[in-house]
């Protein structure tokens, strides 16, 4: 029943990682040999690119493994049943939360020592009334967007989810361990951890992306924002658990998971795609039909210098869904599962890239080389975090109240 | 004219088994009236699967296309409107403005199509008079409902023996 990580699969991971690695070192050497105009500011701008490329896939992996801890607070607080031998899975994912939390550190770092401009605001003359370079608008947001409380921010939400993930995964053990008589005794405290957890993360995943996200346009502002980013955060949280199943199940692990299991985790994705269409799509139709300016300069830069990507999304991650996820047999098709999940995921990860580019890059920002090796590299990185702690544990949990209802979980 | 012999239970359990037990005598089930849906029965029974999804989706297809054409021809053929400064010269320039409604309509025709021929396809519109064989088996009996224009090869005394073998409150024919 235990998940071995080693062989072939632990060398695809550092394969993966290596070929992201070869891919941005050619991208960016090109993208240097390409350009002969404005030497000055060269070094300067694919530094710029390379760091955003890098803050993309890092906050992308970073949602991933946090949708995933999130996910198994709800199983708790909802008390639902058939989830729970998708439990280490979630569990798995999550454990990448402190790499992911590394990775955005570092890049927020580099941006307050100037080593890239991704954050704007974090020049400290526009906040000066004397210089050349003072923005009335960012300064009247000071009281909450300085570095100092910003930084404050950052570090604990990223110590309170780390701190929750490590909890909840050394309950898990625990309740292994434990004897049958009070099997619940885990259970109900871990409801009640979870409770506090989703109270906490619904109030900081929107003010997270205020300030890891939104403030990168930082003129800009709009309400849904953390919904927006959250339900896409979500979704390819469900479509890595999904994937990661099909993984283990066609190794022949993971037996216990049956038909009904994937049918409903496959309702999921099918379900959250469209809570992100519709938060997407809320957000969009206001600021069309109102028509303000300091609004319509969010999507003015995306749909005229992104329009690809821009219109591309909402075809990969809703169209593709709606009509390829809709049917009962799809959704029980592992191969066909596998292969909408890869193009979702890769979806999301685009749509990440369309919320960050046009602030950090301008209208020069493109899907090149430099941005699909640093998805790769993550990926692997992600992979061999997330698969070395599978392995780490069984796959199955034991004496939880609800085991016995998921491993008979049955539906038409 | 048909003629059925009922098994009236007041178990869904004992029901499920008791079906079980006169399929493996090569006794045909017609129907199987209970007041609520029973998990796996419709496995037992050898049912298909519903088709209403399928139906489900045409309903909404053409609500879509119903909708847009529909809209397209009051606001921007018909007589066009101008709402808060917007363009109203082709579809696609309104489309946003048009999504909500759009959805909705099609929500509104899938649901009601759905109903509907739900209601049509098992006879029970308002007004129909009912079918089910006993008032309790919109209560808390269930019954089994065996046709023996179905069952040529067994006689009815040996389904009532069959029947009576798995435990009913009741058997009685109509």
């Amino acid at each position: 029943m235990e998940y071995i990580f080693e062989g072939k699969a632990k060398r695809n991971t550092f394969i993966l990682m290596g070929l992201g690695l070869v891919l941005l070192i050619i991208g960016a050497v090109a993208n240097m040999m390409g350009h002969h105009d404005g030497e000055s500011h060269l070094g300067q701008r694919i530094g710029q690119r390379i760091w955003t490329s890098v803050y993309v896939s890092g906050f992308f992996f970073f949602g991933v493994s946090l949708a995933a801890l999130f996910f198994l607070a709800v199983q708790y607080a909802a008390e639902a049943g058939w989830g729970v031998v998708f439990k280490r899975i979630m569990e798995g994912i999550a454990a990448y939360l402190p790499i992911g939390a590394v990775t955005l550190i570092v890049v927020f770092a580099a941006g307050s020592l100037h080593l890239h401009h991704i954050f704007h605001w974090m020049d400290p003359e526009l906040y000066d009334p004397a210089s050349d370079h003072y923005d009335q608008l960012i300064a009247h947001k000071e009281p909450y967007l300085n570095q100092m409380f910003w930084w404050i921010r950052t570090l604990a939400y990223l110590v309170v989810y780390i701190m929750f993930m490590r909890v909840f995964r050394t309950r898990s053990l625990e309740e292994d361990a434990m004897s049958t008589d009070n099997e619940k005794a885990v259970f109900i405290k871990n409801q009640t951890l979870a409770a506090i957890f989703l109270v906490i993360f619904g109030y900081t995943s929107t003010t997270f992306s205020w300030d890891w996200i939104m403030s990168i346009d930082t003129h800009w502002f709009s309400t849904i924002f953390g919904w927006y980013i959250f339900s896409g955060m979500w979704i390819s949280g469900m479509v890595m658990i999904t994937l990661l199943t099909i993984y283990l199940k066609s190794k022949g692990l993971m037996q216990f998971v049956n038909d009904s299991h994937m049918h409903d985790i496959g309702k999921w994705v099918f379900g959250v795609s469209f809570l992100w269409t519709y938060l997407f799509f809320c957000q969009f139709m206001l600021y069309w039909y109102s028509n303000i300016p300091e609004e319509i300069t969010y999507f003015k830069a995306r749909i005229d210098d992104y329009t690809w990507i821009f219109w591309g999304t909402m075809a990969v991650n809703f169209i593709l869904p709606m009509l390829l996820l809709m049917s009962k047999d799809a959704k029980r098709n592992a191969g066909f599962m596998m292969f909408v999940g890869c193009i979702i995921f890769f979806g999301h990860w685009l749509d990440v890239f369309m919320i960050v580019s046009p602030g950090a890059m301008g209208p020069d920002g493109t899907v090149g080389l430099i941005e699909i090796g640093s998805f790769i590299s993550f990926l692997g990185i992600f992979l061999f975090v997330v698969l070395g702690a599978l392995a780490k544990r069984p796959l199955l949990v034991k004496n939880h109240p609800y085991l016995q209802e998921s491993l008979h979980h049955h539906i038409n | 004219m048909s003629k059925a012999i009922y098994a009236l239970y007041d178990d869904d359990e004992i029901m499920v088994d008791g079906a079980k037990t006169i399929l493996s005598k090569n006794v045909r089930i017609k129907d199987v009236y209970s007041p609520f849906p029973i998990h796996g029965l419709e496995i037992v029974l050898g049912i298909k699967w519903t088709r209403l999804a399928i139906n489900a989706f045409l309903y909404g297809i053409t609500a879509l296309t119903l909708a847009l054409l529909g809209m397209s021809y009051f606001m921007i053929q018909d007589w066009p409107m101008n709402i808060g400064g917007k363009p109203s010269f082709d579809l696609y320039q309104n489309l946003p403005a048009f999504i909500p409604i759009t959805f909705e309509f099609t929500v509104l025709c899938a649901a009601h199509g759905m109903a509907i021929t739900y209601l049509i396809r098992n006879w029970t519109l308002p007004g129909v008079k009912a079918r089910n064989p006993h008032p309790r088996t919109t209560d808390d009996h269930f019954a089994i409902e065996i046709d023996l224009s179905e069952n040529q090869g067994v006689s009815a005394e040996d389904i009532k023996t069959i029947l009576q073998e798995t435990k009913p409150v009741e058997i009685f024919e109509k």
